[in-house]
Protein backbone atom coordinates (compact mmCIF):
# COMPACT_ATOMS: atom_id res chain seq x y z
CA UNK A 1 0.00 0.00 0.00
CA UNK A 2 1.37 3.44 -0.92
CA UNK A 3 0.74 6.42 1.32
CA UNK A 4 -1.98 7.54 -1.08
CA UNK A 5 -3.60 4.26 -2.06
CA UNK A 6 -7.10 5.67 -1.60
CA UNK A 7 -6.39 8.58 -3.96
CA UNK A 8 -4.64 6.24 -6.41
CA UNK A 9 -7.73 4.01 -6.50
CA UNK A 10 -9.92 7.02 -7.27
CA UNK A 11 -7.54 8.10 -10.05
CA UNK A 12 -7.67 4.62 -11.54
CA UNK A 13 -11.47 4.67 -11.43
CA UNK A 14 -11.36 8.03 -13.22
CA UNK A 15 -9.17 6.50 -15.95
CA UNK A 16 -11.58 3.59 -16.35
CA UNK A 17 -14.47 6.04 -16.74
CA UNK A 18 -12.51 7.93 -19.39
CA UNK A 19 -11.79 4.71 -21.30
CA UNK A 20 -15.49 3.85 -21.10
CA UNK A 21 -16.50 7.31 -22.35
CA UNK A 22 -13.93 6.99 -25.15
CA UNK A 23 -15.47 3.65 -26.14
CA UNK A 24 -18.98 5.16 -26.21
CA UNK A 25 -17.73 8.03 -28.39
CA UNK A 26 -15.99 5.69 -30.85
CA UNK A 27 -19.16 3.62 -31.12
CA UNK A 28 -21.17 6.80 -31.86
CA UNK A 29 -18.75 7.75 -34.67
CA UNK A 30 -18.84 4.28 -36.18
CA UNK A 31 -22.62 3.93 -35.98
CA UNK A 32 -23.28 7.51 -37.15
CA UNK A 33 -21.33 6.86 -40.34
CA UNK A 34 -22.84 3.38 -40.79
CA UNK A 35 -26.32 4.88 -40.47
CA UNK A 36 -25.35 7.28 -43.27
CA UNK A 37 -23.70 4.75 -45.57
CA UNK A 38 -26.45 2.16 -45.13
CA UNK A 39 -29.19 4.79 -44.89
CA UNK A 40 -30.36 3.03 -41.73
CA UNK A 41 -32.87 5.38 -40.06
CA UNK A 42 -33.29 3.21 -36.97
CA UNK A 43 -29.58 3.13 -36.28
CA UNK A 44 -29.42 6.92 -36.78
CA UNK A 45 -32.15 7.32 -34.15
CA UNK A 46 -30.24 5.14 -31.71
CA UNK A 47 -27.05 7.22 -32.19
CA UNK A 48 -28.95 10.44 -31.53
CA UNK A 49 -30.67 8.96 -28.47
CA UNK A 50 -27.36 7.54 -27.23
CA UNK A 51 -25.84 11.03 -27.01
CA UNK A 52 -27.64 11.53 -23.69
CA UNK A 53 -25.68 8.69 -22.08
CA UNK A 54 -22.42 10.32 -23.21
CA UNK A 55 -23.52 13.69 -21.80
CA UNK A 56 -24.32 11.94 -18.51
CA UNK A 57 -20.91 10.27 -18.53
CA UNK A 58 -19.25 13.64 -19.07
CA UNK A 59 -21.08 15.07 -16.06
CA UNK A 60 -20.21 12.08 -13.92
CA UNK A 61 -16.49 12.39 -14.75
CA UNK A 62 -16.67 16.15 -14.22
CA UNK A 63 -18.09 15.60 -10.73
CA UNK A 64 -15.37 13.04 -9.97
CA UNK A 65 -12.65 15.49 -11.08
CA UNK A 66 -14.10 18.35 -9.03
CA UNK A 67 -14.38 16.12 -5.99
CA UNK A 68 -10.76 14.99 -6.36
CA UNK A 69 -9.54 18.58 -6.77
CA UNK A 70 -11.50 19.77 -3.78
CA UNK A 71 -10.94 16.91 -1.36
CA UNK A 72 -7.51 15.61 -2.33
CA UNK A 73 -5.95 18.93 -3.39
CA UNK A 74 -3.60 17.17 -5.78
CA UNK A 75 -0.35 18.75 -6.96
CA UNK A 76 2.24 18.03 -9.65
CA UNK A 77 1.40 14.99 -11.83
CA UNK A 78 -1.71 14.19 -9.79
CA UNK A 79 -3.05 17.68 -10.43
CA UNK A 80 -2.17 17.56 -14.12
CA UNK A 81 -3.87 14.19 -14.47
CA UNK A 82 -7.17 15.36 -12.97
CA UNK A 83 -7.07 18.72 -14.75
CA UNK A 84 -6.29 17.10 -18.12
CA UNK A 85 -9.19 14.66 -17.63
CA UNK A 86 -11.49 17.59 -16.87
CA UNK A 87 -10.49 19.32 -20.11
CA UNK A 88 -10.51 16.19 -22.27
CA UNK A 89 -14.09 15.21 -21.54
CA UNK A 90 -15.30 18.45 -23.13
CA UNK A 91 -13.65 17.40 -26.38
CA UNK A 92 -15.03 13.87 -26.12
CA UNK A 93 -18.52 15.23 -25.56
CA UNK A 94 -18.21 17.50 -28.62
CA UNK A 95 -17.08 14.53 -30.72
CA UNK A 96 -20.22 12.65 -29.65
CA UNK A 97 -22.34 15.67 -30.60
CA UNK A 98 -20.80 15.63 -34.06
CA UNK A 99 -21.48 11.91 -34.43
CA UNK A 100 -25.12 12.64 -33.48
CA UNK A 101 -25.21 15.49 -36.01
CA UNK A 102 -24.02 13.10 -38.71
CA UNK A 103 -26.71 10.59 -37.68
CA UNK A 104 -29.30 13.37 -37.94
CA UNK A 105 -28.06 14.37 -41.38
CA UNK A 106 -28.19 10.76 -42.55
CA UNK A 107 -32.02 10.95 -42.63
CA UNK A 108 -31.70 13.31 -45.62
CA UNK A 109 -30.02 10.54 -47.60
CA UNK A 110 -32.91 8.09 -47.14
CA UNK A 111 -33.81 6.37 -50.38
CA UNK A 112 -31.07 8.14 -52.33
CA UNK A 113 -28.18 6.80 -54.34
CA UNK A 114 -24.98 8.12 -52.78
CA UNK A 115 -22.73 10.40 -54.84
CA UNK A 116 -19.20 9.15 -55.52
CA UNK A 117 -17.10 11.10 -53.02
CA UNK A 118 -19.10 9.66 -50.12
CA UNK A 119 -16.67 6.79 -50.63
CA UNK A 120 -14.01 8.77 -48.72
CA UNK A 121 -16.23 9.07 -45.64
CA UNK A 122 -15.60 5.55 -44.25
CA UNK A 123 -11.85 6.23 -44.48
CA UNK A 124 -12.37 9.44 -42.50
CA UNK A 125 -14.47 7.52 -40.00
CA UNK A 126 -11.69 4.96 -39.50
CA UNK A 127 -9.03 7.65 -38.95
CA UNK A 128 -11.32 9.57 -36.56
CA UNK A 129 -12.14 6.50 -34.51
CA UNK A 130 -8.51 5.41 -34.31
CA UNK A 131 -7.42 8.92 -33.30
CA UNK A 132 -9.97 8.98 -30.48
CA UNK A 133 -8.95 5.52 -29.31
CA UNK A 134 -5.22 6.23 -29.36
CA UNK A 135 -5.63 9.63 -27.67
CA UNK A 136 -7.44 8.10 -24.68
CA UNK A 137 -5.00 5.23 -24.51
CA UNK A 138 -2.08 7.71 -24.62
CA UNK A 139 -3.65 9.53 -21.66
CA UNK A 140 -4.12 6.43 -19.55
CA UNK A 141 -0.58 5.19 -20.31
CA UNK A 142 0.85 8.75 -20.06
CA UNK A 143 2.51 8.03 -23.40
CA UNK A 144 3.89 11.22 -24.96
CA UNK A 145 5.13 9.52 -28.16
CA UNK A 146 1.71 7.96 -28.79
CA UNK A 147 0.00 11.33 -28.25
CA UNK A 148 2.36 13.01 -30.71
CA UNK A 149 1.89 10.24 -33.27
CA UNK A 150 -1.87 10.73 -32.97
CA UNK A 151 -1.51 14.48 -33.47
CA UNK A 152 0.42 13.80 -36.69
CA UNK A 153 -2.46 11.64 -37.97
CA UNK A 154 -4.57 14.77 -38.16
CA UNK A 155 -2.71 15.56 -41.42
CA UNK A 156 -4.21 12.37 -42.85
CA UNK A 157 -7.65 13.56 -41.80
CA UNK A 158 -7.12 17.03 -43.27
CA UNK A 159 -5.92 15.50 -46.55
CA UNK A 160 -9.06 13.34 -46.75
CA UNK A 161 -11.24 16.39 -46.07
CA UNK A 162 -9.38 18.33 -48.77
CA UNK A 163 -9.98 15.55 -51.25
CA UNK A 164 -13.73 15.38 -50.49
CA UNK A 165 -13.98 19.16 -50.79
CA UNK A 166 -12.12 19.28 -54.10
CA UNK A 167 -14.25 16.51 -55.57
CA UNK A 168 -17.44 18.25 -54.42
CA UNK A 169 -16.33 21.53 -56.00
CA UNK A 170 -15.61 19.62 -59.19
CA UNK A 171 -19.08 18.05 -59.06
CA UNK A 172 -20.83 21.38 -58.54
CA UNK A 173 -18.79 23.07 -61.26
CA UNK A 174 -19.70 20.33 -63.67
CA UNK A 175 -23.30 21.46 -63.31
CA UNK A 176 -24.67 19.01 -60.77
CA UNK A 177 -28.17 19.98 -59.75
CA UNK A 178 -31.17 18.70 -57.83
CA UNK A 179 -30.62 15.76 -55.49
CA UNK A 180 -26.89 15.47 -56.28
CA UNK A 181 -26.26 19.15 -55.47
CA UNK A 182 -28.22 18.89 -52.20
CA UNK A 183 -26.31 15.77 -51.27
CA UNK A 184 -23.00 17.49 -52.09
CA UNK A 185 -23.67 20.11 -49.41
CA UNK A 186 -24.65 17.45 -46.87
CA UNK A 187 -21.57 15.37 -47.66
CA UNK A 188 -19.41 18.45 -47.17
CA UNK A 189 -21.01 18.91 -43.74
CA UNK A 190 -20.34 15.28 -42.81
CA UNK A 191 -16.72 15.56 -43.97
CA UNK A 192 -16.34 18.76 -41.98
CA UNK A 193 -17.73 17.05 -38.86
CA UNK A 194 -15.19 14.25 -39.29
CA UNK A 195 -12.40 16.74 -39.77
CA UNK A 196 -13.47 18.52 -36.55
CA UNK A 197 -13.51 15.19 -34.71
CA UNK A 198 -9.84 14.86 -35.69
CA UNK A 199 -9.19 18.34 -34.23
CA UNK A 200 -10.88 17.36 -30.94
CA UNK A 201 -8.74 14.20 -30.76
CA UNK A 202 -5.70 16.48 -31.25
CA UNK A 203 -6.93 18.61 -28.32
CA UNK A 204 -7.13 15.47 -26.18
CA UNK A 205 -3.54 14.61 -27.16
CA UNK A 206 -2.38 18.11 -26.26
CA UNK A 207 -3.73 17.50 -22.75
CA UNK A 208 -1.72 14.26 -22.70
CA UNK A 209 1.36 16.37 -23.58
CA UNK A 210 0.49 18.67 -20.67
CA UNK A 211 0.07 15.70 -18.35
CA UNK A 212 3.51 14.33 -19.25
CA UNK A 213 5.53 17.53 -19.80
CA UNK A 214 3.69 20.09 -17.67
CA UNK A 215 3.42 22.39 -20.68
CA UNK A 216 0.32 22.84 -22.80
CA UNK A 217 0.43 23.75 -26.48
CA UNK A 218 -1.31 27.08 -25.77
CA UNK A 219 1.45 28.06 -23.28
CA UNK A 220 4.14 27.29 -25.85
CA UNK A 221 2.35 29.54 -28.32
CA UNK A 222 2.08 32.28 -25.69
CA UNK A 223 5.78 32.04 -24.93
CA UNK A 224 6.66 32.37 -28.60
CA UNK A 225 4.68 35.61 -28.89
CA UNK B 1 27.36 43.71 10.48
CA UNK B 2 25.51 47.00 10.17
CA UNK B 3 21.96 47.33 8.97
CA UNK B 4 23.34 49.54 6.25
CA UNK B 5 25.59 46.72 5.06
CA UNK B 6 22.65 44.35 4.93
CA UNK B 7 20.57 46.83 2.96
CA UNK B 8 23.16 47.74 0.42
CA UNK B 9 24.27 45.43 -2.33
CA UNK B 10 22.12 42.43 -1.46
CA UNK B 11 19.07 44.51 -0.46
CA UNK B 12 17.81 41.69 1.71
CA UNK B 13 19.04 38.96 -0.60
CA UNK B 14 20.92 35.99 0.82
CA UNK B 15 23.58 34.05 -1.00
CA UNK B 16 24.55 30.65 0.41
CA UNK B 17 27.66 28.85 -0.86
CA UNK B 18 28.88 25.32 -0.07
CA UNK B 19 27.24 25.32 3.34
CA UNK B 20 27.86 22.26 5.51
CA UNK B 21 26.72 21.86 9.10
CA UNK B 22 27.72 19.14 11.54
CA UNK B 23 26.27 18.32 14.95
CA UNK B 24 29.33 16.53 16.32
CA UNK B 25 29.94 13.61 13.95
CA UNK B 26 26.61 13.81 12.24
CA UNK B 27 26.24 15.99 9.15
CA UNK B 28 22.91 17.84 9.15
CA UNK B 29 23.42 20.01 6.04
CA UNK B 30 25.30 18.87 2.97
CA UNK B 31 26.80 21.37 0.59
CA UNK B 32 23.81 23.70 0.29
CA UNK B 33 24.01 26.38 -2.41
CA UNK B 34 21.19 28.81 -2.98
CA UNK B 35 20.28 32.42 -3.58
CA UNK B 36 17.33 33.82 -1.67
CA UNK B 37 15.86 36.81 -3.44
CA UNK B 38 14.91 40.09 -1.78
CA UNK B 39 11.24 41.02 -1.35
CA UNK B 40 10.10 37.50 -1.99
CA UNK B 41 8.74 34.74 0.21
CA UNK B 42 10.92 31.66 0.03
CA UNK B 43 9.53 28.44 1.53
CA UNK B 44 11.55 25.48 2.78
CA UNK B 45 9.72 22.16 2.72
CA UNK B 46 10.72 18.60 3.52
CA UNK B 47 10.06 15.78 5.98
CA UNK B 48 10.91 16.09 9.66
CA UNK B 49 14.64 15.90 10.24
CA UNK B 50 15.57 16.92 6.68
CA UNK B 51 17.56 19.94 7.85
CA UNK B 52 15.22 22.73 6.75
CA UNK B 53 14.90 24.33 10.21
CA UNK B 54 18.61 23.87 10.82
CA UNK B 55 19.28 25.63 7.54
CA UNK B 56 16.87 28.46 8.41
CA UNK B 57 18.77 28.99 11.66
CA UNK B 58 22.11 29.23 9.85
CA UNK B 59 20.76 32.38 8.18
CA UNK B 60 21.03 34.37 11.41
CA UNK B 61 23.52 32.15 13.24
CA UNK B 62 21.01 30.79 15.73
CA UNK B 63 22.94 27.51 15.54
CA UNK B 64 25.86 29.24 17.26
CA UNK B 65 23.93 28.55 20.44
CA UNK B 66 24.02 24.76 19.91
CA UNK B 67 26.89 22.84 21.50
CA UNK B 68 29.21 20.93 19.18
CA UNK B 69 28.02 22.60 16.02
CA UNK B 70 30.49 23.08 13.17
CA UNK B 71 29.67 25.10 10.07
CA UNK B 72 31.66 25.47 6.86
CA UNK B 73 30.85 27.52 3.78
CA UNK B 74 29.43 30.99 3.39
CA UNK B 75 26.17 32.80 3.98
CA UNK B 76 26.40 36.28 2.44
CA UNK B 77 23.93 39.01 3.28
CA UNK B 78 24.48 42.45 1.82
CA UNK B 79 27.72 41.18 0.33
CA UNK B 80 29.14 40.15 3.71
CA UNK B 81 29.74 36.61 4.95
CA UNK B 82 27.84 36.45 8.23
CA UNK B 83 30.21 33.73 9.48
CA UNK B 84 33.12 36.15 9.30
CA UNK B 85 34.49 36.31 12.88
CA UNK B 86 34.32 40.12 12.79
CA UNK B 87 30.52 40.08 12.40
CA UNK B 88 28.57 41.40 15.39
CA UNK B 89 25.98 38.68 15.92
CA UNK B 90 23.63 41.01 17.82
CA UNK B 91 23.51 43.36 14.86
CA UNK B 92 23.12 40.40 12.50
CA UNK B 93 20.05 39.22 14.43
CA UNK B 94 18.68 42.74 14.34
CA UNK B 95 18.90 42.66 10.55
CA UNK B 96 17.66 39.07 10.30
CA UNK B 97 14.71 38.60 12.65
CA UNK B 98 13.14 35.31 13.58
CA UNK B 99 9.64 34.09 14.44
CA UNK B 100 9.23 30.64 15.94
CA UNK B 101 6.70 27.85 15.72
CA UNK B 102 5.14 28.54 19.11
CA UNK B 103 4.33 32.16 19.88
CA UNK B 104 6.71 33.19 22.66
CA UNK B 105 5.67 36.62 23.97
CA UNK B 106 7.62 37.87 26.98
CA UNK B 107 5.56 37.92 30.20
CA UNK B 108 5.13 41.67 30.08
CA UNK B 109 2.82 44.18 28.43
CA UNK B 110 2.16 44.27 24.70
CA UNK B 111 3.95 47.63 24.61
CA UNK B 112 7.02 46.39 26.42
CA UNK B 113 7.24 43.30 24.23
CA UNK B 114 7.58 45.52 21.17
CA UNK B 115 9.76 48.16 22.85
CA UNK B 116 12.16 45.52 24.24
CA UNK B 117 14.32 45.24 21.12
CA UNK B 118 14.58 48.96 20.36
CA UNK B 119 15.41 49.65 24.04
CA UNK B 120 18.20 47.04 23.88
CA UNK B 121 19.55 48.92 20.87
CA UNK B 122 19.58 52.16 22.87
CA UNK B 123 16.30 53.83 21.95
CA UNK B 124 14.90 55.41 25.12
CA UNK B 125 12.74 58.34 24.00
CA UNK B 126 9.11 57.87 24.90
CA UNK B 127 7.74 59.42 21.73
CA UNK B 128 10.07 57.47 19.52
CA UNK B 129 9.17 54.21 21.28
CA UNK B 130 5.45 55.00 21.01
CA UNK B 131 5.89 55.50 17.29
CA UNK B 132 7.86 52.26 16.87
CA UNK B 133 5.28 50.28 18.87
CA UNK B 134 2.40 51.61 16.80
CA UNK B 135 4.20 51.17 13.49
CA UNK B 136 5.29 47.63 14.36
CA UNK B 137 1.81 46.61 15.51
CA UNK B 138 0.32 48.12 12.36
CA UNK B 139 2.94 46.31 10.28
CA UNK B 140 1.90 43.03 11.89
CA UNK B 141 -1.82 43.78 11.35
CA UNK B 142 -2.45 43.78 15.10
CA UNK B 143 -2.81 47.49 15.94
CA UNK B 144 -6.56 47.75 15.50
CA UNK B 145 -7.14 44.76 17.77
CA UNK B 146 -4.89 45.88 20.65
CA UNK B 147 -4.56 49.67 20.45
CA UNK B 148 -6.77 50.15 23.53
CA UNK B 149 -4.85 47.68 25.68
CA UNK B 150 -1.18 47.96 24.79
CA UNK B 151 -0.31 48.27 28.46
CA UNK B 152 -2.05 44.98 29.26
CA UNK B 153 -0.17 41.69 29.44
CA UNK B 154 0.67 40.04 26.13
CA UNK B 155 -0.17 36.71 27.71
CA UNK B 156 -3.88 37.58 27.48
CA UNK B 157 -3.80 37.60 23.68
CA UNK B 158 -5.07 34.66 21.61
CA UNK B 159 -2.52 32.34 19.99
CA UNK B 160 -2.88 34.01 16.61
CA UNK B 161 -2.56 37.48 18.16
CA UNK B 162 0.51 36.35 20.13
CA UNK B 163 2.14 35.17 16.93
CA UNK B 164 1.44 38.50 15.24
CA UNK B 165 2.85 40.19 18.33
CA UNK B 166 6.04 38.16 17.85
CA UNK B 167 6.14 39.32 14.22
CA UNK B 168 5.62 42.92 15.40
CA UNK B 169 8.43 42.44 17.91
CA UNK B 170 10.71 41.27 15.12
CA UNK B 171 9.70 44.26 12.95
CA UNK B 172 10.38 46.73 15.78
CA UNK B 173 14.15 46.53 15.28
CA UNK B 174 13.76 47.25 11.55
CA UNK B 175 15.12 44.04 10.08
CA UNK B 176 15.71 43.39 6.38
CA UNK B 177 14.96 39.71 6.55
CA UNK B 178 12.35 37.75 8.51
CA UNK B 179 12.88 34.05 9.18
CA UNK B 180 9.79 32.11 10.18
CA UNK B 181 9.97 28.57 11.51
CA UNK B 182 6.53 26.96 11.02
CA UNK B 183 4.86 30.16 12.22
CA UNK B 184 1.29 28.90 11.86
CA UNK B 185 1.55 25.24 12.87
CA UNK B 186 0.06 25.98 16.31
CA UNK B 187 -2.71 28.23 14.96
CA UNK B 188 -6.30 27.73 13.87
CA UNK B 189 -7.23 28.24 10.19
CA UNK B 190 -8.44 31.85 10.61
CA UNK B 191 -5.30 32.92 12.48
CA UNK B 192 -3.25 31.03 9.88
CA UNK B 193 -4.91 32.96 7.06
CA UNK B 194 -4.27 36.26 8.86
CA UNK B 195 -0.57 35.42 9.19
CA UNK B 196 -0.42 34.34 5.54
CA UNK B 197 -2.07 37.60 4.44
CA UNK B 198 0.38 39.45 6.63
CA UNK B 199 3.37 37.64 5.10
CA UNK B 200 2.23 38.59 1.62
CA UNK B 201 2.17 42.25 2.63
CA UNK B 202 5.45 42.01 4.55
CA UNK B 203 7.38 40.93 1.49
CA UNK B 204 6.95 44.38 -0.01
CA UNK B 205 9.39 45.64 2.64
CA UNK B 206 11.19 42.55 3.83
CA UNK B 207 12.64 39.31 2.57
CA UNK B 208 10.66 36.47 4.12
CA UNK B 209 11.90 32.92 4.55
CA UNK B 210 9.50 30.36 5.96
CA UNK B 211 9.78 26.72 7.00
CA UNK B 212 6.46 24.95 6.67
CA UNK B 213 5.06 21.42 6.78
CA UNK B 214 1.92 22.66 5.11
CA UNK B 215 2.26 22.09 1.35
CA UNK B 216 -0.80 24.21 0.57
CA UNK B 217 0.68 27.04 2.59
CA UNK B 218 3.95 26.92 0.66
CA UNK B 219 1.96 26.79 -2.55
CA UNK B 220 -0.34 29.65 -1.54
CA UNK B 221 2.14 32.21 -0.30
CA UNK B 222 5.69 31.57 -1.46
CA UNK B 223 7.40 32.81 -4.61
CA UNK B 224 10.07 30.13 -4.51
CA UNK B 225 10.23 26.77 -2.80
CA UNK B 226 13.19 24.64 -1.78
CA UNK B 227 12.77 20.94 -1.02
CA UNK B 228 15.17 19.43 1.51
CA UNK B 229 15.83 15.76 2.15
CA UNK B 230 18.43 14.17 4.43
CA UNK B 231 20.35 17.42 4.75
CA UNK B 232 20.50 18.10 1.03
CA UNK B 233 18.63 20.68 -0.96
CA UNK B 234 17.11 18.42 -3.60
CA UNK B 235 15.30 21.04 -5.66
CA UNK B 236 14.79 24.79 -5.58
CA UNK B 237 12.66 26.71 -8.02
CA UNK B 238 9.69 28.96 -8.55
CA UNK B 239 6.81 27.69 -6.44
CA UNK B 240 4.51 27.28 -9.41
CA UNK B 241 7.07 25.08 -11.14
CA UNK B 242 7.75 23.01 -8.01
CA UNK B 243 4.06 22.30 -7.43
CA UNK B 244 3.07 21.79 -11.06
CA UNK B 245 6.11 20.16 -12.62
CA UNK B 246 8.87 19.30 -10.14
CA UNK B 247 12.06 18.23 -11.87
CA UNK B 248 13.19 15.73 -9.28
CA UNK B 249 11.34 12.48 -8.68
CA UNK B 250 11.93 12.76 -4.92
CA UNK B 251 10.29 16.21 -4.86
CA UNK B 252 7.33 14.82 -6.77
CA UNK B 253 6.98 11.90 -4.38
CA UNK B 254 7.13 14.17 -1.35
CA UNK B 255 4.65 16.82 -2.48
CA UNK B 256 2.17 14.29 -3.83
CA UNK B 257 2.28 12.38 -0.54
CA UNK B 258 3.88 9.24 -1.99
CA UNK B 259 7.04 9.57 -0.01
CA UNK B 260 8.79 6.56 1.47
Amino acid sequence: MTTRSNFDRQLEALHLDLVQMGGMVQKAIEEGIRALMERDGDLAERVVAGDKAIDDMEQQIERTCLRLLMRQQPVARDFRSVFAALKMITDLERIADQAADIANLSHRFTGQELIGMVGHIPAMERVAREMVESSISAFVRQDLAAAQATIRRDDEMDALFGRVKDELIELLRSGAAGEAADQAIDVLMVAKYMERIGDHAVNVCEWVEYLVTGVHQSEELNEER
Amino acid sequence: MSNEAARTGGLGGISVRDLNLYYGESQALKNVNMDIYPNEITAFIGPSGCGKSTFLKTLNRMNDLVDGVKITGEVCIGGQNIYDPRVDVTLLRKAVGMVFQKPNPFPMSIYDNIAYGPRCHGIKGRRQLDAIVEESLRGAALWDEVKDRVKKSAMGLSGGQQQRLCIARALAVQPDILLMDEPTSALDPISTMKIEELMSSLKERYTVVIVTHNMQQASRISDRTAFFLLGEMVEYGETEQIFSMPRDKKTEEYITGRFG
